[in-house]
This record gives structure tokens, sequence and C-alpha cells, in this order.
């Protein structure tokens, strides 16, 4: 109860601007080069396996329509919402129920 | 073909952009038992934190979340022409147990998979089990114990937390060379060593990016450590 107090209603909004700040300021900045798992598959051989989607929303990070760093933020920030918005559902029907706090 | 800058922002990648392992890599056999595994483990996440979440940790998991979700987002270099990025297992477990961190990381890649193409359908259980699952059940279990080891939580947090990051990292890279194996992509014996000497360094990024958020919770919002199941409890 008294983190509850001491963490206010709103705490979470704060989170939320962190989160929404890394892809502000750090996605934009963040390196173009293939990660470890595709580094190894184009090496390796088999990175021409790999199948596309078969459908295609806001592929690579990169809001269609928009252009440079824009698509990639705009596009970071629709998915900081989304996994937020998702996931607070979830939580919302896993919580342990007490009387007076049903409504 | 090259694009606009050489120094790489995101935007300027050519051919398609994904980071998580796309369809296709996996044979369908696998892909289809790693699904399984994911399920069976997402299953009992659910039972265990049905009811029983604390009220309080619900805006921290979506904070995880937004958190992990961006993070994931910014590459790092690790080598020239080689890039890591968070996996946040670890970092999600520590904060809110390994069963809502499960049910986070799970969150965090199906969005990434079916909104933004990053990862495929058919191997998103594998991508769940190997960057979800692998840290926040096992890696959660080694910050237990290296926790434990240094003295309790209070004391050892930090260096038990990168330490489970770092492994994690690894548990993470081993579990896809083996799928990737079984699936015929690669040769274990030739991918095994490469794939895990890359995310050895990965993995220090991941330890740092871990250990540097808790830091910054316990400074900033101390309480927040304080919302994982048992957490105030003596013994578990």
């Amino acid at each position: 109860m008294s983190a509850r107090d001491r963490l206010g209603r709103w705490w979470w909004l704060g989170g939320l601007a962190i989160a929404a700040l890394v892809v502000v300021v750090l996605a934009p900045l963040a390196s173009g080069d293939p990660d470890g798992l595709e580094r190894v598959a184009t090496d390796q051989g088999f990175a021409e396996r790999a199948e596309d989607a078969p459908f295609s929303i806001i592929p690579d990070y990169v809001i269609p329509g928009l252009e440079g760093p824009a698509a990639t933020i705009v596009a970071g920030l629709v998915g900081v919402v989304l996994v937020f918005g998702l996931i607070w559902l979830v939580g919302r029907f896993l919580v342990r129920r007490s009387p007076e706090a049903d409504r | 073909m090259p694009t606009i800058a050489s120094a790489g922002p995101i935007v300027a990648r050519d051919g398609a952009l994904w980071m998580h392992t796309p369809d296709g890599f996996l044979t369908p056999l696998v892909a289809g038992a790693m699904w399984l595994a994911s399920i069976v483990v997402l299953a009992y996440a659910v039972r265990r934190t049905n009811h029983a979440l604390d009220e309080r940790a619900v805006p921290l998991m979506g904070v995880t979340a937004a958190f992990i979700f961006a993070a994931q987002m910014v590459n790092f270099p690790v080598f020239p022409g080689t890039s890591g990025h968070l996996l946040g297992g670890v970092l999600a477990a520590v904060l809110l147990g390994p069963w809502a961190g499960t049910l986070v990381m799970t969150s965090v890649v199906a969005v990434q998979a079916l909104l933004f193409q990053d990862g495929g359908l058919l191997v998103m259980g594998a991508n769940i089990f190997n960057m979800g699952i692998v840290g926040t059940l096992g890696g959660y279990a080694v910050y237990r114990a290296v926790a434990g080891l240094l003295g309790g939580e209070a004391r050892g947090r930090y260096p038990a937390a990168g330490i489970a990051a770092w492994l994690a990292v690894m548990g993470g890279a081993l579990a896809i060379t083996l799928q990737l194996a079984a699936s015929g992509a690669t040769d274990l014996a030739v991918a095994l060593p490469v794939i895990l000497g890359l995310h050895a360094l990965i993995g220090l990024g991941e330890a740092a990016i871990t250990v540097a958020a808790i830091a910054f919770i316990a400074n900033v919002r101390g309480e927040l450590l304080d919302l994982r199941p048992g957490v105030a409890e003596p013994r578990p």
C-alpha cells in the first residue's frame, strides 16, 4: 500500500515518456549493421531461406509514406503505445480481485 | 546496394530489415515444437499470474513492455559490420517475476511480428522462447541464485542481473543455433562458435543496459523493485 502511495497514480506516464524518448532520440541513431543472427545467416548462406511475411503493416519499423528518421520515430511510437496498451489489458484481466476493488 | 548513409541509421538499411528469426529459417516441425513449448509455458504463466497479479504491477508491466520494445529498436555496434540489441527478458523478470515477465516478452514479440513484420509467424513460438522464456525463466533462476550467493538481492542485485542478462543472451543464442541446426539451415559445429562468440559481445550490451535500467529505477522509483510477487517475503 505504501509503495503505491509513494509511487502516485501517474508514475507510469514518466516511464512511458522514457520509452518514447528512447524511440525519438536513440532509435534513429541505431546501428544499421545486421544484428548477430542476421550476420551469421548472411555469412553462412542461409539468409535466403527467409520468407516474406504474408502481409505487411509497418515493415522494417518504417511508417509507409514517411521518409527519413521521422518514419522510424513514428513507427516506434506506435509500437510503444500498442505494446503498452496490449499488456495493460492483459494485466487488467489477470489482476487479483479484491471485493472492493472490483468495479 | 548503396544507401543514403553508410553510417547506417536504421532507416537507410537496404533490403529487408529483420532482427528476429524470420519464417523459413526453421522447418515447420522445429517451429511447431517451439510453438508448443512456448504455449505450455505461457499457459502456465497465465495460471500463475491469474488472480494473483498485484494491481500495482499492471502499469509496471506496460512500462516495461514499452521500454523493451523501444530499446530493441536501438541496435548497438558490437563489431565492424555487426550489431546487437537488447532482448530484455532478465530485466522483465527482475521487475515483474518470471511469469508476468514472460507475458511482457510475449506481447513485445507478438506486436513486432504482427505489426512490424519483424520475426516470422510460424517461428513466433521460437522467438518467444529464445528471446523471452530463456531470459525470463532461465535468466531469473540465475539472477536469484547469484543474488543468493552474494548475500541477498539488496546486496547482489547488480552483479546478479548482469550475469543473468549475459547468460540469457548466450542461452537464447544457443537455443536458436540448435533450432537452426535441427532445421538443416546450418551446421552446428560451424555455426555454434560463431553465434556464441558474437553473442558473448552482444551479451555485454544486454548486461550493461539491464543493470543500468535497474539502477535507474532503484534510484528514481525504488518502490517499483518491490512489486514483484514474493519480493517482500523473506524466503521464496
